[in-house]
């Protein structure tokens, strides 16, 4: 088991380096001066060449990605133009907003598609399969941030139930004090009632966006995995022993058919992850995909780079993640290594 | 709702199942296909019954919808189906859930699949046995472990926390078998259960079906293709073919005096000893086969193929000591970094010569084969062809070459050995393109003429493979694989996939070109009777090694090894 | 179910007289075996329609605007209604269906050629060209893909050209993949030893018996990559990372009402996504119609 952790972690360090070392190259890729871009759109000539010098980017390509490199252990991503502040700072105060999003869209989503697409392939034909065939070709070919806006127009112009996509609080409300950085978590644990309240109602619609940009790819994946697995040997040869059709579907087909399912949790991470800045930028969310937007938007480029290496660091421990969960649950993997 | 036994009191003097003018049909695209028509079939109480016919003869479909379980789009159109007095057709899912496992069970072929991959196969025992109710939850893992030692699978309590993929096949097929009988059913029905698995294993397995079935007076029906099979292990025999029900008698009876047609096509089709090839064939057609001039040996002449201390390793993959230990018998082997798939094998084949390579699977038959082909390279020793040493020659270059004529291979799958893209005409033309240099105008008359050699219809060469039966599709890659005149032509288990009534022809098709181009064979099986019948010389192989070799007639007949003694126990052994 | 499977498939053949193998015969059969592959052929249609004349039957210039009529509902006069300055939102839909097909089709064509002989090269061949194909691979899905297309259009420019270079590097892990694990299958068939038998070079094999066995696989990835890459577009368009206004094109489109739903001006938005939306759907219910229309298995 030791072995399999092991051996695991090591396949993650090539992937690893390989992402530091195209988050670097496509920070010196950018097209003009780079030192200009720093420097701002205001600065002067003297200005652009102090800025070059301390950013050491008239030093050979070599050095300069050891500096990179160094940086980074010390953990320093660069300061921002338009705040001013350190940029991991500002990916630390905004990443729970971005996680508290996608973990609430992801496990509504999860909830609603794998019994949908475990329902539609035990009863091939009925209403329940033809619903999530459509909810899988349909939700794939809606683009998120349009999902979005049809679900504010729909629910906050239109029917007025949703507040106001203007962000994680109304503001009337404070936040809760901080303990996760989740505010569903941090008003249950203070017991405030009201908060909780606020912060849901406001999480929901975007939530709700994330939550049907996933349905389609867990639920068609969840509906085919099944199906292959309900017409396997192993599972004629478990209803030609009398089993229950509940001990059937649960304990014979579905573990086998999770199987392939958790493996491609980690392509539907990638889109989430993704699609998370599209729904950020809709709804005003305050997390580190409109961080980088914003950035991007004013030529502030530290944040863009600060931003694509934390979403692919972090990518890459989820990817770890689940493949160790993998190889926990299939003993085919846990034994022969 | 169904009592929850039926005991072997109830319905006395019924027979335990009664099928009556049964009709099971299927909804295709293309409408509606009747698999199974009027299908009478009576199995009395310890009676074991073998269902036989070849593929698409109903015989499986049968069975599944004796147990209700057909896929989707079959279901029983006609006729009635009763257990012990008990309307099984009429019965509701529940009943019918009650029935399986308790009252009838079934086993597959292919065994590992047949199995959960994920669930310990103590605990796929237990489930059957919750299920029905048969012992409490506090007994039922000393229950699983008794199952267990019943099918003799060796140290059962170990082998409980096994998963399927840690076991053979045989061991698989044990524990299916320990699932079905779990319950104590009166019924058990043997889809196929020996197909797939060496012969050895095969006679292992069914002695143990027949064992524990006659030990508790159980019924069996015994599915197969296999007519020497059924008669070894049934009294009495029902033949199928195309969904109806052609004859129905006892062993002795269908093998002494078989009265329908299609029987005794079946009859004459399937290898056994003491006959030679033509008398495969249905009566009518072995008189039209002209008898065969007898070819000169040419034994004075150089052998056209020596193979020299052969020797192919492969590095062996870090496994984990858990299949180590369950795959050993007495002692662990200790695990050395390289498995030699052959180990050092000698043999040669002389001009017009058919020597057959005999073994179970893992012997190393088709990696030699594959060596002698020069599609893989060789670990040691020297392949000598026509004097020429093509070991040395990289398997890599060895394509360009115009060696690569001479030397040329039938397949085994035939739906695996065609391109699904390329017509037959084409397939049969490629290796004339490449290396025949038939120009592209008279390609199509050599196509035309290598197809009347074969045997296939000339207006079949521009269909599709899978427009194509099984026979049809072997014979293309026969014609394919002469297109070129060889010299020498391995056959990897050519017939293995076939009916047995095709096998017939193409063993005949196979011995005529043999005879009329004078090309050597080199006949790569397991089945032995299928070698007898084509074969001047037999080599046996096991472990990589060659155990016995020798003239056909003497090892098949008097064989001095213990190993080839077993094997020839091991084939089932009809009253004939 | 092996037997019932063969009885049925027996049946089939006897009930039918295979005729000449005509590519339109086929593509007839298939589009009037389903409907819905008839209807994303139509769809289809339409689309190219719209792509290659649009621009050309346009009621309004696209470009220009008309500060009387800005924000203006669907009429007679507008179908969809004017924007914030005054365009007819009708016409620039149209005519952007020329620019997002346009980064589509050339994206999933560069991709598809390039990953594709990769991935093809890398399944057949094993050793060094499957582990330098993998490792790129690896590297790129290491990557949430969407945020690394933001990094290489932030990188390299807004253009059009850059948002197709993006589009087509982060979907060449899947291609890779895709085409690597089909030919690995293959490499060991036994018609590909038949064919080694015959003569034919590895590279012949490669080109002319594993590509096209994997062409009906590729057509679908193709199709639904097609969609993707519209959507991924128009994503990056969506946060100001694709093409420039006022350049017509979905996403932007979508951006440009996108502040606008909170005060109830809702065609401005919708229609362009509504366009988007339809051109992906119709993209993905083509996979299923391209493969059987390339697949010989599937023909009568």
């Amino acid at each position: 088991m030791l072995g399999l952790i092991s051996k695991r972690m090591l396949l993650v360090i090539p992937n690893l380096i390989g992402v530091v070392i195209i988050t670097f190259l496509l920070t010196r890729a950018l097209p003009g001066d780079p030192a200009a871009y720093f420097a701002g759109p205001a600065a002067t000539k003297e200005a652009i060449e102090q800025v070059r010098a301390k950013l050491g980017l008239d030093k050979p390509l070599v050095v300069q990605f050891g500096q990179y490199v160094s940086d980074l252990g010390h953990l320093n991503l660069g300061n921002s133009l338009t705040t001013g502040q350190p940029v991991l700072t500002e990916l630390k105060n905004r990443l729970p907003a971005s996680a508290e999003l996608t973990l609430f869209g992801l496990i509504l989503s999860m909830l609603i598609a794998v019994p949908l697409g475990i329902l539609a392939a035990v009863r091939q034909g009925s209403w329940i399969d033809h619903t999530c065939r459509v909810v899988a070709t349909a939700g794939v070919s809606l683009p998120v941030f349009f999902t979005g806006l049809l679900l504010v127009y729909a629910f906050y112009f239109r029917l007025g139930w949703a507040p106001a996509p203007l962000g994680r609080l109304d503001v009337f409300f404070s936040a809760p004090p901080q303990i996760t950085g989740f505010y569903l978590i941090d008003s249950l644990l203070n017991r405030d009632l009201a908060a909780l309240r606020a912060s849901l109602s406001q999480l929901l619609l975007p939530g709700f966006t994330l939550c049907i940009f996933s349905l389609a790819p867990i639920a068609r994946m969840t509906r085919g995995s099944m199906l292959a697995v309900l017409a396997s040997d192993f599972v004629r040869t478990a209803r030609a022993s009398g089993l229950k059709s509940r001990t059937v579907i649960i304990t014979y087909a579905f573990r086998n058919a999770m199987l392939p399912v958790v493996t491609t949790f980690g392509m539907v991470f990638s889109f989430l992850l993704g699609a998370n800045v599209l729904v950020e930028k809709v709804f005003a969310w305050p997390g580190i995909g409109s961080y980088a937007v914003e950035a991007l938007i004013a030529s502030d480029f530290a944040p863009v780079q600060g931003f694509v290496l934390t979403m692919a660091i972090m990518y890459v421990a989820l990817n770890l993640a689940i493949d160790m969960l993998y190889g926990v649950i299939d003993p085919r993997v846990r034994l022969e290594g | 709702m169904l009592k929850r036994v039926i005991s072997p009191d109830e319905g006395k003097g019924l027979p335990l199942l009664d099928v009556k003018n049964l009709t099971v049909e299927f909804h295709t695209r293309r409408g509606i296909v009747r698999a199974v028509e009027h299908v009478n079939v009576t199995i009395e109480k310890g009676e074991t019954v073998g269902i036989v016919g070849e593929s698409g003869s109903g015989k499986s479909v049968t069975s599944y919808a004796v147990m209700r379980i057909l896929d989707r789009a079959g279901h029983i159109a006609d006729g009635s189906v009763s257990f012990s007095g008990f309307d099984l057709r009429a019965a509701s899912e529940n009943d019918m859930r009650e029935m399986r496992g308790r009252e009838m069970s079934m086993i597959f072929q292919s065994p590992r699949l047949a199995l959960n991959p994920i669930r310990k196969i103590g605990k796929q025992i237990e489930d059957v046995l919750l299920q029905h109710a048969q012992v409490d939850s506090d007994v039922v893992n000393e229950k699983a472990v008794e199952m267990l030692e019943l099918v003799r699978i060796a140290r059962p309590r170990e082998r409980y926390h096994a998963y399927p993929f840690e076991l053979s096949g045989g061991m698989c097929q044990r524990v299916v078998i320990a699932l079905a009988l779990a319950c104590k059913p009166q019924l058990l029905i043997a889809d196929e259960p020996t197909t797939g698995l060496d012969v050895t294993t095969q006679k292992a397995v069914m002695d143990l079906v027949v064992e524990l079935t006659r030990e508790r007076g159980m019924s069996t029906i015994l599915i197969t293709h296999d007519l020497g099979l059924a008669a070894t292990y049934c009294s009495r025999i029902v033949v199928m073919e195309k969904g109806k029900i052609v004859e129905t008698a006892e062993s002795e009876v269908i093998f002494r005096k078989p009265a329908h047609a299609y029987t005794r096509k079946l009859m004459r089709a399937t290898p056994r000893p003491g006959i030679s090839l033509p008398d495969l064939l249905p009566e009518n057609q072995t008189a039209k086969t002209k008898p065969l001039a007898p070819t000169p040996k040419m034994r004075n002449q150089m052998p056209l193929l020596v193979v020299d201390n052969l020797v192919k390793e492969y590095p062996r993959q870090g496994r984990s000591g858990s299949l180590g230990k369950l795959f050993s018998r007495n002692r662990p082997v200790p695990e050395s970094e390289i498995f030699r798939a052959v180990d050092g094998i000698s043999f040669s084949i002389a001009r017009g010569e058919s020597v057959g390579l005999v073994g179970e699977s893992g012997c190393g038959k088709s990696t030699t084969s594959m060596m002698v082909m020069r599609l893989i390279d060789k670990s040691a020793g020297s392949i000598v062809f026509d004097g020429e040493d093509i070991g040395e020659i990289p398997a890599s270059r060895f394509a360009s070459l115009a060696l690569r004529k001479r030397i040329q291979m039938v397949f085994q799958d035939p739906t695996d050995s065609l391109n699904p893209r390329l017509t037959a005409a084409r397939a049969i033309a490629d290796p004339l393109l490449r290396l025949g240099g038939v120009p592209r105008n008279k390609l199509r008359a050599h196509c035309e003429g290598l197809a009347r050699q074969v045997g296939l219809p000339v207006e079949l060469l521009d269909r599709f493979p899978h427009q194509l039966s099984g026979g049809q599709k072997a014979r293309v890659g026969i014609a394919r694989a002469i297109a070129l005149k060889p010299d020498l032509i391995i056959l990897d288990e050519p017939t293995a996939a076939l009916d047995v009534s095709v096998q017939a022809v193409v063993l005949n098709l196979l011995q005529d070109l043999k005879d009329s181009l004078g090309m050597s064979y080199l006949f790569v099986s397991h089945d032995l009777n299928v070698v007898r019948l084509l074969c001047d010389r037999v080599i046996v192989m096991r472990s990589g090694k060659i155990v016995e070799e020798g003239s056909t007639a003497h090892v098949l007949v008097k064989p001095q090894a213990d190993y080839t003694r077993e094997l020839l126990a091991a084939i089932p052994h009809p009253p004939l | 179910m092996n037997e019932s499977a063969t009885v049925i498939r027996q049946a089939a053949a006897v009930a039918e007289k295979p005729q000449r193998n005509s590519m339109l015969r086929h593509a007839r059969y298939v589009m009037s075996e389903n409907a819905v592959t008839g209807f994303a052929f139509a769809l289809f249609t339409l689309i190219a329609l719209c792509a290659l004349v649009g621009p050309y039957v346009v009621p309004h210039d696209p470009l220009a605007s008309d500060t009387t009529a800005t924000l203006k509902p669907p009429s007679l006069a507008h179908w969809f209604g004017t924007d914030q300055l005054g365009r007819d939102i009708f016409s620039r839909v149209i005519v952007a269906t020329r620019l997002d097909c346009f980064i589509a089709l050339s994206s999933v064509a560069l991709v598809s050629a390039m990953g594709g002989l990769a991935g093809v090269a890398a399944g057949y061949f094993g050793g060094w060209t499957d582990r330098i194909v993998s490792r790129i691979a690896d590297t790129i899905m290491a990557f949430p893909l969407f945020v690394l297309a933001m990094g290489i259009v932030a990188a390299l420019g807004n253009t059009v050209t850059n948002i197709v270079i993006a589009t087509a590097i982060i979907n060449f892990p899947l291609y890779a993949r895709v085409a690597r694990a089909e030919a690995n299958v293959r490499r060991e068939a036994g018609f590909v030893q038949a064919a080694r038998l015959s003569g034919n070079s590895e590279a012949r094999i490669l080109l002319l018996h594993i590509l096209p066995n994997i062409m009906p696989i590729m057509m679908v990835q193709i199709s639904l990559t097609l969609g993707y890459a519209i959507l991924n577009a128009a994503g990056l368009s969506f946060i100001g990372l694709g093409v420039r206004p006022p350049t017509p094109e979905w996403g932007i489109m979508v951006a440009e009402g996108a502040g606008n739903i909170i005060s109830g001006e809702w065609w401005i938005a919708l229609f362009p996504g509504a366009a988007l939306m339809l051109a992906v759907f119709c993209f993905n219910l083509l996979g299923d119609g391209l493969r059987d229309l390339v697949d010989p298995q599937r023909r009568t």
